[in-house]
Parts: structure tokens; C-alpha cells; sequence
């Protein structure tokens, strides 16, 4: 691996996305569009600061993994990734340059988002502001990993799009929102503890309802990283040197 | 033969169930321009994809400048361009480079260079996406330029270029040969066979001949190379 390739693969695909104002305007503005349009559907702060922490994870990591997986595929359908292959970049140089790129994005995305829900929405933070911007960024890089490792299993951008029903909507189901975890049936109580998505609701909702830091929330948070992590190096396992 | 650039033996090929290439084998000296000529479906792109070593094989083996196909110690001696331009088409024409100029850990002045050699400067800030096909190609072979390879493969870098840029183009493989660099460029044009040392003739996944133009020319008796492909083909036939 080498950090300078990494670098470089997260200034062109920061430089790729420069050039499509369109897209950027739309990752940075549409989470916080959803979180007001949520405020005003309940016409409560008290129903909306309830739901609100979940959300601010869900919508930046369904964004998130969106976008990461149709760009991702687009490399790999483009014949680029082809002949990146034939050159000197190790496959993590490039999934982490990814990462990274739509890392510094989520950051933009989600710090918007916390800060419009906080000023002027009404949502009531019990911890710091920041730890709460630092579990919904974990929660985009989560959807930004997922959506490079599921973009190896979809040979078209309309393959693609459908993995979002596919990854992320059960996992919205059963984080936790609609209904509490406990308070489901045994086999989807345990499916819900094994998707990553309902560590970083449970993370979220803790830092929102409570000024204590401790170890729940501290291995919530290593889950949901470890999860983001395992996710891109089996991302970076799928791409292939040699194809048929 | 080690003093081969690229060495092939009985290399085998199957995609999709279909043999592509049937025990091909050859051998192409450093410091030559071999044109690889055949029609469209032939093998050619398997065979250039074998020998930069992104294809899958069955059997044989291709050894690369010493190495087997595929290393990683060829991964920078080695310039590879497709022949749908893979580059991005959401960057300029000098974002592009410096980005797979970085990757080849190769000096930023290369960047300026081989956008010269593909005589793109007035477009270094183009967005790739909005350039015609032939300025496009242009671009994908610039890319392959990068680091100064001591090996080139291009897949049908001519096509859709007007005479002129096609002879310019012919004339900077000959000077890159000159230096030393060896190159293995396809084409289905028959009046670019002229301009190669070396030809490689293919059809249905085999290798027909491999000669000189004039060799060729001589043995097979014909004015020209499109008749003698033609020839070696009715030969072959009744084999």
C-alpha cells in the first residue's frame, strides 16, 4: 500500500465530483432537506427530537451508499479499473482513496444536517454536539463501505440501485426505529443484532439521550467502524487482477 | 529465446465457452514495432490482454521483459492502452494524467510531455467527456505513454483518426522504438501493416504468419500485404 496512490485516488475522485456540481449540491443539502421535512410532518420538537438521532444516521447512510455504489461501479464497468489494475496501485490504495473521498463528503453532509437539526429544528443533544457528528459520519462511511463491496455483485448502474432495497431498507426495518429491538421476535431480534445499522441507532440514540459516555456506546461505535472496515476489505478482496 | 520482449507458448485461450486463442506462440524481439493485424473477433484484444496480464488463461505460458505476465515488477515498465478509451471522461485531459502519472509514481513533467507526443496541448483542460472519439483515443494513448514503458501494447490506437494523425502517430511509434522501447500495436487497417518491422497475422484465434512486410510480401508472392493475408488464408484452408 502506499499512501501517496491513496491520496491521489481521493484527489481524483474529489476532482471527478468538482465537476459535477449538480451531484454535490444534492449530497450536501438533502439530508438536511429530509430532517426539516421530518420536523414539520410531526409539527412536535418532542416527536421529532424521538425520532430525529436515527435519522440523522439513516438518511446520510442511505445517501451515502447510494452514491458510493453506482460511482464504484461505474470504475469497474468503465474499463478504468481495468487498467488500474494493470499499474502499480494496490487494491486498498484505491478503495481506501474512495473511502476517503466520500468520507470527507459524509463529514460535509452530515455536519449540515446535525447543525440545522440542532439551531433551528429543536433536536435536544445531551452529549457534545461533536460526538454526535462523529457517530452519524461513522454511520455514512458504514453506507459508503457497504456500497463499495455490494457494487462487485451488480454488473449495471440499474443492478445497482436495486441493492439499495436489498441492503439497505432490512436494515432500516429492524434498527430499532419502528420498533424497539428487544420487543421482537427471537429470529428477528437476533437478525437485528447482527446489522451493523443497529449499533449506529443505538449509538446515536445514546448520545442524544444521555451525557455519559460509557462502554455500550464506546463498542456501539467499534462495531459500526469495524463493520465500515470489514466491509472495504471485502470490497478490496472482489476486485480481480485477471478476468475472463 | 530470452532476449525476447515478450515470449508466448502455446497459449490458450477459452472466454464465454469459446476458444479465442488456440496454441498460439511467438516471439517479438525488443525494440521493434509489431503491428498485430487481423479482422475483428479474431483474438487480437485476448492476445494483447494476455500478454499485459489481465486475462485469464487456460494454458501456456507469456513471459513479459523476463517476467511471467501479470507481475507486479511489470506493472511500471509496461504502457496498456484499450481500445475503448478507459480514462475518466469527468476530468480534463491533464487531471486524467496527473492522477495515473501519480499512480506510476512517474515525474510531473511526463504529464506536459506525453500530452505533446499526442498532440493534445490545446486541450490539456478539456473535460475527456467532451472531447471527439479520435482526440478521446488520443487521451487513452497518452495515458499508456506515461513513465516512458519499456513495453507498449495498444489496442487499434489509429482508429477513427484522420490520415494525418494517423501518419504522426505512426511516426512517434517508430521513434519510441528507436529509443529502445518495444512495441505491439493492433490494427484492422492493412495500410498500417507498411509501417511495422514486424507483423503478426491472426485470424479465428490463431497466429497465420509473423514476418517482415517485405518477408511476407516475398514469400507469398503478392503485391501487397492485403493479398498476401488473403493468400496465407486460402493456404491455411487447405491445410
Amino acid at each position: 500500500m502506499s499512501l501517496p496512490v491513496t491520496l491521489a485516488t481521493n484527489r481524483r475522485i474529489l476532482t471527478q465530483l468538482r465537476h459535477d456540481p449538480r451531484t454535490v449540491v444534492l449530497m450536501l443539502v438533502m439530508p438536511t432537506l429530509l430532517m426539516v421535512l421530518l420536523r414539520y410532518v410531526f409539527n412536535s420538537t418532542a416527536q421529532f427530537s424521538a425520532i430525529a438521532p436515527a435519522l440523522l444516521g439513516i438518511f446520510p447512510f442511505t445517501i451515502m451508499f447510494l452514491i458510493t455504489s453506482v460511482t464504484t461501479l461505474r470504475e469497474r464497468t468503465s474499463a478504468t479499473l481495468e487498467r488500474l489494475m494493470t499499474l502499480p496501485i494496490a487494491k486498498p490504495d484505491l478503495l481506501f482513496g474512495y473511502a476517503l473521498a466520500f468520507g470527507l463528503i459524509a463529514v460535509a453532509q452530515v455536519s449540515i444536517a446535525a447543525l440545522v437539526s440542532v439551531t433551528w429544528l429543536g433536536l435536544d443533544v445531551a452529549s457534545s454536539v461533536w460526538l454526535l457528528l462523529l457517530v452519524a459520519v461513522l454511520d455514512a462511511l458504514l453506507g459508503t463501505a457497504l456500497g463499495l463491496f455490494v457494487s462487485a455483485f451488480a454488473r449495471t448502474e440499474f443492478q445497482a440501485i436495486q441493492f439499495m432495497p436489498v441492503i439497505v431498507l432490512p436494515q432500516f426495518l429492524l434498527c430499532g426505529l419502528l420498533q424497539p429491538r428487544d420487543e421482537m421476535g427471537w429470529l428477528l431480534s437476533w437478525v437485528s443484532d447482527v446489522l451493523p445499522l443497529s449499533y449506529a441507532v443505538d449509538a446515536l440514540n445514546h448520545v442524544t439521550h444521555s451525557a455519559e459516555v460509557d462502554g455500550t456506546l464506546v463498542r456501539n461505535m467499534a462495531i459500526v467502524a469495524g463493520s465500515a472496515l470489514l466491509a472495504l476489505l471485502l470490497g478490496a478482496a472482489t476486485l480481480r487482477r485477471r478476468t475472463p | 529465446m530470452a532476449s525476447s520482449a515478450v515470449s508466448i507458448q502455446g497459449l490458450r485461450v477459452r472466454r464465454g465457452g469459446r476458444e479465442v486463442l488456440r496454441e498460439v506462440s511467438c516471439e517479438i524481439a525488443p525494440g521493434t514495432v509489431t503491428g498485430l493485424l487481423g479482422p475483428s473477433g479474431c483474438g487480437k484484444t485476448t492476445l494483447l490482454r494476455s500478454i499485459v496480464g489481465v486475462q485469464l488463461v487456460e494454458a501456456g505460458t507469456v513471459t513479459v521483459l523476463g517476467r511471467p505476465a501479470g507481475s507486479r515488477e511489470l506493472r511500471d515498465r509496461l504502457g496498456y492502452a484499450t481500445q475503448n478509451p478507459a480514462i475518466y471522461p469527468d476530468l480534463t485531459v491533464a487531471e486524467a494524467l496527473r492522477y495515473f502519472a501519480a499512480v506510476l509514481r512517474a515525474p510531473k513533467s511526463d504529464v506536459d510531455r506525453v500530452i505533446a507526443e499526442v498532440d493534445l496541448t490545446d486541450h490539456a483542460d478539456v473535460l475527456i467527456g467532451r472531447l471527439s472519439g479520435g482526440q478521446r483515443s488520443r487521451a487513452n494513448l497518452a495515458v499508456a505513454l506515461l513513465g516512458e514503458p519499456e513495453l507498449l501494447v495498444l489496442d487499434e490506437p489509429t482508429v477513427g483518426l484522420d490520415p494525418v494523425l494517423r501518419d504522426e502517430l505512426w511516426g512517434l511509434f517508430g521513434r519510441l522504438a528507436a529509443h529502445g522501447s518495444t512495441l505491439l500495436v493492433s490494427s484492422h487497417v492493412m495500410d498500417e501493416a507498411a509501417r511495422c518491422g514486424q507483423l503478426l497475422l491472426m485470424r479465428q484465434g490463431r497466429l497465420l504468419a509473423h514476418d517482415e512486410p517485405d518477408g511476407l510480401l516475398r514469400r507469398t508472392g503478392t503485391p501487397d500485404l492485403e493479398q498476401a493475408f488473403l493468400r496465407l488464408i486460402r493456404e491455411g484452408a487447405l491445410l
